[in-house]
């Protein structure tokens, strides 16, 4: 599935402005803990988070994730944007809850 | 299997007759850089041409214990080598220290601040990743100097 798929899917906000939202998107995980999404996220999952810290991008990055999505609201910090777009990550923002996020990738088909 | 391994060694050697190594260095409460000397190391292992799975690996270590410097301590810096049979990356810090290193090794032990957890560190797991993720792993620390951190993982497969 693409990202772009998804991101219509659940009317999702992009704040990202350097990205490719056609990557295929792999599955998906939930987590705020940064050592748990580095240890269980495979390559091009999306991630559902509340944090918003710069150290975000360079998770992903480092995993390869295809994208961020921020859940209940959260708003990327000025400068973990700047790093995303240097990057290359999509950060997309919801004010859906993770849970509610999660319930609807799951019913577009994602697995992870 | 043998001639597998044979194919593998043999194209290593192709991309690089001597050894590989270099050093990051590494900035306590650098938040903005975080993850820069592990995401260049991964380049560098892809560049050479080691497994990907191999590399995944290494990223993982390896950003755990970047991070852990960046966290806990002023400063360090993170040295690696590649020989054709292992990868090995040695971190070493300018204190605090590690008083117990056992404890510290515990899934789920922490010292993390409430600021540190709130970006999402601290779950204790950082160090187990690394155990996790190698396959062979030291600490040594004097407490009030510093902590070395070694991690080798082998490139040849068994
Ligand atoms: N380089 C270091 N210098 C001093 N103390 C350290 C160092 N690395 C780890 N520690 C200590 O060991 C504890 C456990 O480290 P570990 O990386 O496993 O978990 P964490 O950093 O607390 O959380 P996480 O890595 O899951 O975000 C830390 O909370 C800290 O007290
Ligand atoms: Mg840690």
């Amino acid at each position: 599935m693409k990202l772009q798929k998804i991101i219509e899917g659940l009317a999702l906000e992009v704040k990202t402005k350097t990205h490719d939202l056609t990557k295929e998107v792999t599955g998906g995980y939930a987590s705020d803990l940064l050592s748990d999404v580095i240890a269980n996220t495979k390559e091009g999952n999306v991630w559902v988070t509340i944090q918003t810290h710069i150290n975000i991008v360079a998770v992903a990055a480092l995993k390869e994730l295809s994208g961020i999505i921020l859940a209940n609201g959260k708003v990327p910090d000025e400068d973990t944007l700047k790093k995303a777009d240097d990057e290359g990550m999509p950060i997309m923002i919801t004010t859906l809850p993770a849970f509610e996020v999660v319930g609807r990738l799951y019913t577009l088909g994602l697995r992870c | 299997m043998e001639k597998d391994c044979e194919v593998e060694v043999v194209m290593m050697y192709d991309k690089f007759e001597k050894n590989v190594e270099g050093v990051f260095f590494l900035k306590g409460k650098d938040f903005t850089n975080a993850g820069t000397a592990s995401s260049e190391l991964k380049t560098i292992l892809g560049e050479i041409g080691i497994n990907q799975s191999i590399i995944r690996r290494a990223a993982i270590a390896a950003f755990e214990a970047e991070m852990n410097v960046i966290i806990y301590t002023p400063a360090g810096m993170m040295h690696y080598s590649v020989t054709p049979e292992i990868l090995k990356v040695v971190v070493e810090d300018m204190g605090p220290g590690i008083e117990d290193i056992e404890l510290a090794m515990t899934e789920g032990y922490s010292t993390a601040p409430d600021y540190i957890r709130e970006m999402g560190f601290g779950s204790g797991m950082g160090l187990p990743n690394i155990k996790k993720n190698t396959d062979e792993m030291k600490i040594t620390s004097s407490p009030g100097e510093g902590t070395t951190l070694e991690f080798v993982i082998n490139l040849k497969k068994e």
